[in-house]
């Protein structure tokens, strides 16, 4: 529920992280708002199905433009939207479940068309919405309602798969820090071409690894995340590579490459194709 | 008395595509009506293949029931067809490929050794088209105009080849005239007054959309619907212009969505199998009200069915496409040239009220070509939705009926919802919402009320009623009845839903409405009948179309068993 919204009836758990990362996106495109000089209403959130996708009927301020599909379809979607009018600044939110399992087939076609979309992917390791299922994410041997005897499969690395399919900016952060994921959103957008920005977005209620991330002291648990070290050169995919596999969560630009968008090709056979009005289309089956 | 019609059939296994178009590319430069039809086995090459040309005095309705002239490439081809053959028919076999067993109707043609004696290996099939013109005194002529025009391309070498081809035709002619054999005369061709062009269905529905004003397209390849996507790669492009091959059925029903939503006028092309995959994705456009048109070019089914085969069986998937209470639009065009102004029709429909709308299509239809009148540009319209310019905190879906659609960069930001949503398209699960919404959705659709419809014989009791593309066979079946003094009505339109109300009140008030149709549920009659119309289906599920003589035996039995008695002789 919201001010502009009072019929609307979905609730984030307290202390959820998609609260964090929604204010992180707010702000992202209200500095890419200023900077491009364009309105608002030029983005558009392209929303996944789960609890993260409800982010598209909770921004607050000024509104961007909204799609809340069917579960898995993001990317698809989201293609349709970029390519009917490049100009407009085209971002997916979505799960893991969501985007790594029922639509990880739209993955690979995206990154290798080097299409100019911003994903903002909130991991919780788990499908919160309905009730508590094993994710991509979930580590293995959790006990979940879908996995009684404990989850069988391995751990997706999302990493590794972003940098196997070829997409050209790869982000990672956590949503206790919105100023910070704010700037890396926003990195993204300015990125031309397919970009994914991984946030480790917890569930408080099925999977609540906010300890684990941020570590605890008292506890004796060393925080997962830590800062890009300077030294990491993101064009160098090599590196991108040994940090995918590493454990812990960097937070920061895990990998870039600059590389034309499907929208640059475009528009260079645009001016080659010779456009042929109906008629003359017409005339080409004269007898 | 010459004949009108003239039935040629090519069987074998290479060239007999090339021949078939040929043939068929002369005789209406000549001033003859065509229909071609082919079948193949879904591999690249070779295979049993066949293709049929229907050359007429007066414009052809369907492929031809039966064959004057049967040209085998192969043993096989020969085999398996000579029992099409009409009483009278000839048969010309390639003699460098094999010998049949000695008949009173084929003569044996060494095709290949032919073409190589006039210096060009590859004009077996003008040796082929050489030995049909003599038999029916098809003109020759117009095979030497054909010849010239087609060869005739600005590059070097292309004086010999039209020479080697020229020749490879006078010694097929010569040929057939020592064979002895002939058919009754083929009337001469009556050169319609009108300016016509030659084009499959799929290139019409795609030209139509264009004018319509299509300028997004997605695509899969899938058989028969292919050849939309090549056609839109090669032309949907320059400026503000879009086609691309995405990665699934998936991908295309999403992509035409986004693309809707923001704007654009945006289209995919598939089969059943597509339709299966895009059902989630056609819900989601009817339940957020985004215009998108989805083609369906029926094969045989169900699962991969019959790739290469043509069927009606798809009516129910493209009535009632998704799960939950949807019903969308859907335009069925019977004829090439129907499916120039239903490409068009397809995309007005989608505008005009803001949702998805099915254009079906069939692998017969869309594969064949003939020979149509010059589309009338001028009378198809692009039209387009009524963009929102007003300020922000529009609720695009508050209204009762339909209201201006914002567009990305404007004023009036939403949530196009799959979910029932409020007015401005966030979640909701009030009742009233979830009532106010599908009373909305199914309202708007009574803004569908102009498709084009054909109704004859309005006294009759019964009436045949075909849809889509058996219209052409079932019509030549009704005015073939007429003729025997059949009281029977015919109705006929091209949307299927909404129906029109002409089309709706006639059903009404008929004792029974016949409907031939290919598929095994009469899909169409129980549609009718559960609409509390009174009708009955003639199917067949083989994978061909409908024959005529089939068809007015059926009809027939039909009425016979409405009535309860013997009616005919």
């Amino acid at each position: 529920m919201s001010d502009r919204n009072p019929e609307y009836d979905f609730k984030w758990c307290p202390g959820c992280g998609d609260f964090g990362v929604r204010r992180a996106l707010e702000w992202a495109m209200e500095a890419y708002s200023e900077k491009t000089e364009m309105p608002m209403s030029n983005s558009v959130i392209v929303a996944g199905i789960g609890c993260s996708g409800n982010l598209v009927h909770l921004t607050e301020g000024e509104q961007p433009f909204g799609v809340h599909g069917i579960h898995g379809r993001t990317l698809p979607v989201a293609f349709g939207v970029k390519q009917a009018r490049p100009e407009i600044n085209t971002i997916v939110v979505a799960g893991d479940g969501d985007f790594l399992s029922i639509g990880a087939e739209h993955i690979g076609p995206a990154a290798q068309r080097n299409v100019d979309v911003t994903c903002v992917i909130m991991d919780n390791g788990v499908y919160g919405l309905t009730k508590g299922q094993a994710s991509p994410t979930t580590i293995f041997g959790t006990t979940t309602s879908s996995t009684p005897f404990g989850k069988l499969e391995a751990v997706m690395k999302p990493f590794e798969q972003y940098l196997a399919h070829g997409v050209s900016f790869i982000g990672s952060h956590y949503s206790s820090r919105p100023r910070d994921l704010a700037k890396l959103i926003g990195e993204a957008m300015d990125h031309k071409g397919f970009s994914i920005v991984h946030v480790q977005s917890p569930c408080t209620t099925y999977n609540d690894t906010f300890a684990l991330l941020k570590g605890n002291k008292k506890l004796g648990i060393a925080p997962q995340v830590y800062a890009v070290p300077e030294d990491h050169d993101p064009t160098d995919k090599r590196a991108a590579e040994d940090m995918a596999r590493a454990p812990g969560v960097p937070l920061g630009v895990i990998y870039k490459e600059e590389r034309p968008t499907l929208e640059d090709l475009q528009e260079d056979v645009r001016k080659r194709a010779r456009s042929r009005t109906p008629a003359e289309m017409v005339d080409t089956y004269t007898i | 008395m010459g004949k009108t019609d003239l039935v040629v059939r090519f069987a074998g296994e290479a060239g007999v595509v090339t021949s078939a178009e040929s043939l068929a590319a002369t005789a209406a430069q000549a001033g003859y009506h065509v229909q071609t039809y082919a079948t193949f086995p879904s591999q690249i090459l070779g295979g049993p293949v066949h293709t049929q040309v229907h050359i007429s005095t007066t414009p052809t309705l369907s492929d031809g029931d039966d064959v004057d002239v049967l040209v085998a490439f192969s043993e096989d081809g020969f085999n398996n067809h000579k029992g099409d053959l009409v009483p009278e028919g000839v048969i010309i076999y390639n003699s460098g490929e094999f010998d049949p067993p000695g008949d009173s109707h084929s003569f044996g043609l060494p095709f290949d050794e032919i073409a190589k004696e006039v210096g060009n290996a590859r004009a077996s099939n003008m040796v082929v088209l050489g030995a049909i013109a003599p038999l029916a005194n098809f003109p020759l002529e117009a095979l030497k105009a054909y010849v010239t025009k087609r060869f005739t391309r600005g590059r070097p070498g292309d004086e010999q080849i039209v020479e080697a081809n020229s020749k490879a035709l006078d010694r097929g002619a010569e040929a057939a005239r020592k064979s002895g054999f002939s058919l009754t005369e083929l009337e001469p061709a009556v050169r319609p007054d009108y300016e016509q062009i030659m084009i499959s269905g799929n290139a019409a529905i795609a030209v139509g959309a264009v004018q319509g004003g299509l300028d997004f397209y997605a695509g899969y390849p899938i058989s028969p619907a292919t050849t939309i996507l090549v056609w839109m790669e090669q032309n949907l492009v320059g400026k503000d212009r879009f086609a691309y091959q995405v990665s699934s059925e998936i991908e295309a029903i999403g992509a035409i969505i986004g693309a809707g939503y923001n704007g654009r006028k945006a289209m995919t092309a598939t089969a059943g199998p597509g339709i299966a995959l895009m059902s989630e994705g056609l819900g989601f456009a009817w339940m957020a009200e985004i215009p998108v048109i989805v083609v369906d070019v029926q094969r045989g089914g169900p699962a991969t069915g019959l790739p290469t085969k043509t069927e009606q069986s798809d009516l129910f998937a493209c009535m009632y496409p998704a799960h939950g209470d949807v019903r969308m639009p859907v335009i069925a065009p019977g004829s090439v040239e129907e499916c120039f102004y239903a490409g068009a029709l397809a995309i007005k429909w989608a505008e005009r009220y803001q949702g998805p709308v099915i254009l079906m299509s069939e692998m017969q239809q869309a594969e064949r070509s003939q020979n149509i009148p010059k589309p009338d540009l001028s009378k198809v319209i692009a039209t387009s939705r009524e963009v929102y310019t007003g300020d922000n905190g529009y609720q695009r879906y508050e209204a009762d009926e339909l209201g201006p659609m914002p567009l990305p960069g404007g004023p009036g930001a939403y949530v196009a919802n799959a979910s029932e949503h409020d007015g401005m398209g966030d979640s909701t699960h009030l009742p009233i919402r979830h009532i106010r919404g599908m009373e909305r959705r199914f309202g708007k659709l009574k803004l569908l009320n102009d498709g084009p419809y054909e109704i004859e014989n309005p006294n009759a009791a019964i009436a045949v009623m075909p849809w889509g593309g058996s219209k052409g066979t079932v019509r030549e079946a009704y005015l073939q009845l007429r003729d025997e003094g059949v009281d029977i009505g015919w109705i006929y339109t091209m949307t299927l839903h909404p129906l029109p109300e002409a089309v709706s009140d006639e059903i009404g008030r008929k004792e029974l409405v016949i409907v031939p149709e290919l598929n095994y549920q009469g899909q169409w009659s129980r549609l009718l009948r559960a609409d509390g119309f009174r009708a009955t289906s003639i199917t067949q599920y083989t994978g061909l179309p409908f024959k005529v003589r089939d068809l007015v035996k059926e009809i027939k039995q039909s009425i016979e068993a409405h009535k309860g008695s013997k009616v005919f002789a």
